[in-house]
């Protein structure tokens, strides 16, 4: 978690960032009216031989927002660390973390179809924009952290050695931060699967857009109460999980491990089939080897050949057309609110109250029963091994697929949304708590737990004083993880659906959602968006960054 | 002359102060020679050797490597870390490398130079080794090969031995000292940083003593023994001492204790127990070098508590020795609870910050820690401030005249015991 670094008062940067993300929002919006036009999708067929091609094109916008995601990463973290723009930018970071993009699923939907009018190719872009949005920031994060915390005694080095900007780049900044990114790539990328399955299916105004894809297979297959087709889409994501898993991110994670700066004695180390078996390959290696090598020297002939010139912009001439840009934004934003009326404004900030309260419940609840578990868990070091690989394929499991269960569960037994949407927000993301505790539990000092017994410790007093204590750190970022999810996925537990009844909870979740649904209502969207970013944003300051700092300062080793 | 500085002066800012580290340091390196250069802990080695590196600017002043002003890193001067500063992702090889691909040399080339510098530090074998699979002491060979590989006029050594365990860094010393007397490095003149006063004597042929704070170079010694040098040799010795006592002179202790009380020296209290019963044991009074080798110190970690003895009143370091006051005597012999008032009963009337604090929470009850801080930052940067807070509440602490909240960050005097 990237909280460190962020300041707990808002300043003018947040403002500014604030406003502009906003705004920016709001420009997108007026652009997605015009964005109605014609769209025929072919209609998703439940045919089980096409269910192979539907999990390969949700696969392919997964892997697509993750390579736009890295790039991301490697052009934004560099400029938030080494330029003057760095407060600015890293502010604007914090806020496009906390603004709930799934609300916007419709309107981007919208905006981007605009850009190819009556192709598919406009809605694909929506659906990958929505699964970056879930990535880039966390991965922009990780790499500005580490940018900010290369040890010292190497910058040296390559100060005195006169390591040319990409020698320098290559050499010392991103091995020195892949390992960070490698596994903040991994957890971003389990929490894609949801938003890429949400975008696959969803309604622009009138406009019901099906992209080909697992979401859309499932939510036809539950729409004409298949269960067959429901149960293969299942395993498809599943397959589809998995391989990212065995097939990109163990290998990476493996392989990165390399690039530790301080090795942690303990903890077993990462292994990876796939990666053993590339290391083994002859041919394979020495041609990927030799490519890397020949472009590494490549580029850094061609760099000595034509040395960079410093690309010294003038202040004015990076912050005046962000300021026209603020400006502009902020007046779409004035024009689409202003008439909505206070009363309005009142009424969405009290329905993201009910919305909180929901989150804050269950993320207690989830605690309560996750945390136990959790530690109980990690004191079973080969137990909890086995569990992790289960915990994580399960944090990966996109939950909204499942909602329409739930839908018909509440029917059936006549049970208020009202209260269980709050499960149905928290199904996906109590993993996080789970595992982050078992992390934590599994982390605590040898010696602490044989001091404890020695002294004998039991009971009441040994969770009090060593065990909840010891794991709090990771506890809590267990916490603040699984509070972001939630907050996001109000907006699509508030509202759910089995066949033709669709359940209503009070709540910002689910006022975004109504209004997502309504044409023309840009406004209220935007203000139940706002306000949504808004309680994220504050709480996020006021409760979860003094909480890490706590964390930091008291309950480190 | 290989390489000058003249008048450097150098400060950190602390709050709207500047807060001076060097003032007025003049040196010069010949060709030929290894210098070493020693002072007290923080007292400015490390960051003047920075200064000459060309890695951080002096304030003041200028260096000079063959005539040209260095405003950079140059490349005729490598530096060797005492962290070795290896890069874990690289091989043994690629790391040694490194400079060369710096300097854009062609691939075939710099490898075959970089196996010529492994194998002239010892290390043939372990080219294609990952740092991490290394010992200590072939990790800061590796260190050496690459400082070394971009043939350097100039090597600076900040540290390099101290990292290593004795036996394993006399063995490397030694094998670098080889390569220096038999010439078959390109290095005219060598310049190292060291705490360790036997290791700049068996090293070097003349030592520089920064003193003072800001610091400047206070004494040259000449060290003009023949290699190889024997440890035992009284002419040893007596550099050795030599040494010491321009670690210590007599008038700059005076001057400190006036003008400094504000930086109270790293030393902690059970250190100080320590040290004082082993004064007491030699008889009250004790040669330092003696004392460092029977306690297992480190000149960087004797000299803190030495000073620590003297602000308080409990010692005197003159011409290399150490004398317990009566005061001190007493105190060393003392038993627990007694030891507790007496440190208490002279942190009162020695160290005025101390008493100064005291007063504070006799009339409020209650200080913020925070607040001492910022009184502290008026005078010191804030890495000294927190360094000096530090030490503050753990002589109050023990001596009983101030407790501690950590949750409030809170200062305030102790509950009164039964």
């Amino acid at each position: 978690m990237a909280l460190t670094r962020i300041p707990e008062r808002p300043n003018r940067h947040d403002l500014l960032a604030l406003l502009l993300t906003l705004g920016l929002l709001a420009l997108f919006l007026e652009a997605s009216r015009e964005a109605v036009g014609p769209f025929h999708p072919s209609p998703i067929s439940l045919d089980p031989a096409k269910l192979p091609e539907y999990t390969l094109r949700t696969t392919f916008r997964m892997g697509v927002a993750f390579l736009f995601s890295f790039l991301f990463t490697l052009i934004y973290a560099p400029l938030a660390a080494k330029t003057r723009l760095e407060p600015f930018l890293i502010a604007l970071l914090d806020i496009l973390q906390s603004v709930p993009i799934l609300g916007f699923l419709a309107a981007t939907a919208g905006a981007f179809a605009a850009l190819f009018p009556g192709r598919a190719l406009g809605y694909e872009l929506a659906a990958i924009f929505a699964v970056f949005t879930s990535q880039a920031w966390n991965m922009a994060f990780s790499f500005y952290q580490s940018l900010k915390t290369l040890p010292r005694e190497l910058e040296e080095v390559a100060t005195l050695f006169r390591l040319s900007p990409w020698q320098r780049f290559l050499r010392l900044e991103l091995p020195f931060a892949l390992p960070g990114l490698v596994w903040n790539a991994m957890i971003s990328m389990s929490g894609g699967w949801f938003f890429v399955v949400a975008s696959e299916a969803i309604a622009v105004g009138k406009t019901q857009v099906e992209l080909p894809g697992i979401g859309s297979y499932l939510a036809t297959a539950i729409a004409q109460g298949n269960g067959l087709a429901v149960l293969l889409a299942a395993l498809s994501m599943l397959v589809a999980i998995l391989a990212y898993d065995q097939l990109l991110f163990r290998p990476l994670v493996a392989w990165s491990q390399r690039f530790k700066y301080e090795e942690r004695p303990g903890g077993q180390p990462a292994r990876s089939w796939v990666l053993d078996l590339l290391r083994r390959t002859h041919i394979l290696r020495g041609i990927a080897e030799a490519l890397y090598s020949w472009a590494l020297e490549t580029l850094f002939q061609l760099e000595r050949r034509r040395p960079p010139r410093r690309l010294t912009l003038p202040l004015w001439a990076v912050a005046l057309p962000l300021l026209l840009l603020g400006g502009m934004g902020a007046l779409a934003l004035w024009r689409q609110l202003q008439p909505l009326g206070w009363s309005e404004v009142a009424k969405v900030f009290l329905l993201g109250f009910l919305t909180f309260l929901r989150v804050v419940g269950v993320l207690l609840l989830a605690a309560a029963i996750w945390v136990p578990v959790g530690i109980l868990l990690g004191l079973r070091p080969r137990l909890a091994q086995r569990v992790e690989a289960l915990l994580q394929f399960l944090a990966a499991f996109p939950v909204n697929l499942l909602y329409p269960f739930f839908a018909l569960l509440l029917l059936r037994y006549h049970l208020s949304l009202e209260v269980f949407s709050a499960f149905l927000m928290a199904l996906g993301t109590q993993w996080y708590i789970l595992f982050n505790t078992i992390a934590g539990s599994m982390a605590l000092p040898e010696d602490l737990k044989e001091a404890a017994r020695s002294l004998g410790l039991k009971g009441l007093t040994l969770w009090r004083r060593l065990l909840l204590p010891g794991a709090f750190p990771h506890i809590l970022t267990g916490l603040i993880t699984a509070s972001g999810g939630t907050w996001n996925a109000a907006i699509v537990a508030e509202v759910v659906q089995w066949g033709p009844v669709t359940l209503h909870a009070t709540g910002l979740g689910s006022y975004i959602a109504r209004w997502t649904l309504e044409e023309g209502q840009g406004p209220h969207l935007l203000l139940g968006i706002a306000a949504m970013s808004l309680y994220v944003v504050v709480i996020n300051r006021l409760v979860w960054r003094r909480l890490y700092r706590l964390a930091e300062e008291r309950f480190r080793f | 002359m290989l390489l000058t500085a003249k008048d450097i002066v150098k400060a950190y800012r602390a709050g709207e102060r500047p807060y001076p580290v060097l003032f007025g340091v003049n040196l010069a390196l010949r060709e030929g020679e290894v210098v070493a250069l020693l002072g007290r802990s923080g007292g400015g080695k490390s960051t003047l050797l920075r200064i000459l590196a060309g890695l951080i600017p002096a304030d003041a002043g200028e260096v000079r490597f063959k005539g040209k002003r260095v405003e950079g890193p140059v490349e005729g001067m490598a530096m060797v870390f005492q962290t070795f500063a290896l890069f874990p992702w690289l091989t043994v090889l690629d790391n040694v490398a490194l400079g060369l691909e710096a300097r854009g040399i062609p691939k075939g080339e710099r490898l075959k130079r970089a196996r010529e510098a492994i194998a002239l530090i010892g290390l043939r074998g372990f080219e294609e080794a990952l740092p991490k699979e290394l010992s200590g002491g072939m990790r800061q060979r590796v260190g050496f090969a690459r400082a070394l590989v971009v043939e350097p006029e100039v090597l600076l050594l900040d540290e390099a031995f101290s990292a290593l365990d004795p036996l394993t860094a006399e063995g490397l010393r030694g094998d670098f000292l080889d390569l220096w007397l038999s010439a078959r490095i390109s290095t005219k003149a060598v310049l190292m940083v060291t705490h360790n006063i036997e290791e700049a004597v068996a090293l070097a042929d003349r030592a520089l003593i920064l003193q003072g704070s800001p610091a400047r170079i206070g004494k040259e010694i000449p060290i003009p023994l023949p290699h190889p040098r024997d440890p035992s040799d009284p002419q040893f010795r007596a550099l050795v001492d030599q040494i010491y006592e321009a670690l210590t002179p007599r008038e700059e202790v005076e001057r400190r204790l006036e003008e400094e009380l504000l930086r109270l020296p790293d030393a902690r209290v059970g250190a100080l127990m320590s040290l004082a019963e082993a004064i007491a044991r030699l008889g009250g009074r004790a040669d330092l070098p003696l004392l460092a080798e029977e306690e297992g110190l480190e000149v960087d970690d004797l000299f803190p508590l030495l000073e620590a003895l003297e602000l308080l009143g409990f010692a005197r370091v003159e011409k290399g020795d150490v004398e317990l006051t009566p005061a001190g005597l007493a105190w060393a012999e003392a038993g627990l609870e007694e030891r507790k008032v007496m440190f208490a009963e002279h942190l009162l009337r020695r160290i005025p910050l101390v008493a100064r604090l005291h007063r504070a929470l006799l009339e409020r009850k209650r200080v913020p820690e925070g607040w001492v801080l910022n009184r502290l930052k008026e005078h010191l940067p804030e890495p000294e401030a927190k360094r000096v807070l530090s030490v503050l509440l753990e002589w109050g602490r023990y001596a009983g005249l101030l407790a501690y909240h950590e949750g409030s960050r809170m200062l305030h005097l102790p509950h009164p015991s039964r």
